[in-house]
């Protein structure tokens, strides 16, 4: 398991989604799974860095976990604000242009692009994706 | 990501090559922008995009949203990653995919 603590900023972006990518170089993971993990990562790392200390700049832990290099577990904790993006509804993909709003997708990518999702606030917010391929 | 631009009278063909991220979709979105006025026809060629996160869905959505008022957009040679995202985002029925 490896482990990065970085600051909340979108300056950052860049280091975080390379500290996953590098555990991923050493798998055979396919390149459509590695777009669909880093997405994942983007969007979450991108809601902390916008939602999670209210303007104000904190820190992320992300423990990146391979899995019998067929699989990868990614936490990431927050000492921010408790938020749930489970509990956000997903926005109506059904909808023509004009009627969509702009913004609101990250989070349904994540739970597209993941096999798993897990939420839990225990003094800080651990939010827990999976991926297997 | 980098992106080819060019105009003829009222057509702009945009080429779209590499990551559009958090970081680089702003840069995008400028692009659209500044040559947009008086586009009668958007033309955007996704063939060398190779990552597409929201960031970069809400600048497609805008330019559609501008497009749909002052003429028509569309996307082409989406190769199969990037499609994937359309579909399980609703994109593509949104966009006009050749």
């Amino acid at each position: 398991m490896k482990e990065l603590v970085i600051a909340a900023i979108k300056e950052n972006l860049e280091d975080v989604l390379s500290f996953v990518d590098d555990e991923l170089d050493t798998t055979d993971c396919p390149v459509k799974t590695k777009m669909q993990i880093d997405i994942a990562v983007e969007e979450i790392f991108v809601n902390i860095v916008n939602y999670a200390y209210g303007g104000k700049t904190g820190e992320v832990k992300i423990k990146v976990e391979l899995q019998d290099k067929h699989g990868l577990k990614i936490t990431f904790i927050d000492k921010g604000i408790p938020y749930n993006p489970l509990e956000k509804e997903d926005p109506d993909i059904t909808l023509s242009a004009q009627e969509r709003e702009i913004g609101g997708l990250g989070i349904l990518m994540t739970k597209k692009c993941m096999d798993d999702i897990k939420y839990e606030y225990k003094g800080c917010n651990i939010l827990t994706i999976n991926k297997v391929w | 990501m980098t992106i080819e631009n060019v105009k003829k009278e009222d057509v702009l063909a945009l080429k779209v090559e590499g990551r559009v991220d958090t970081t680089t979709a702003p840069m995008f979105e400028d692009e659209i922008k500044k040559n947009i006025e008086g586009i009668k026809e958007l033309v955007i060629d996704l063939e060398k995009m190779d990552y597409i996160s929201s960031a970069g869905l809400r600048v497609l959505l805008s330019a559609q949203k501008i497009m749909d008022k002052q003429g028509k957009m569309k996307v082409k040679n989406v190769n199969e990653n990037i499609m994937d995202i359309f579909e399980i985002t609703g994109f593509d029925t949104i966009l006009t995919i050749e």
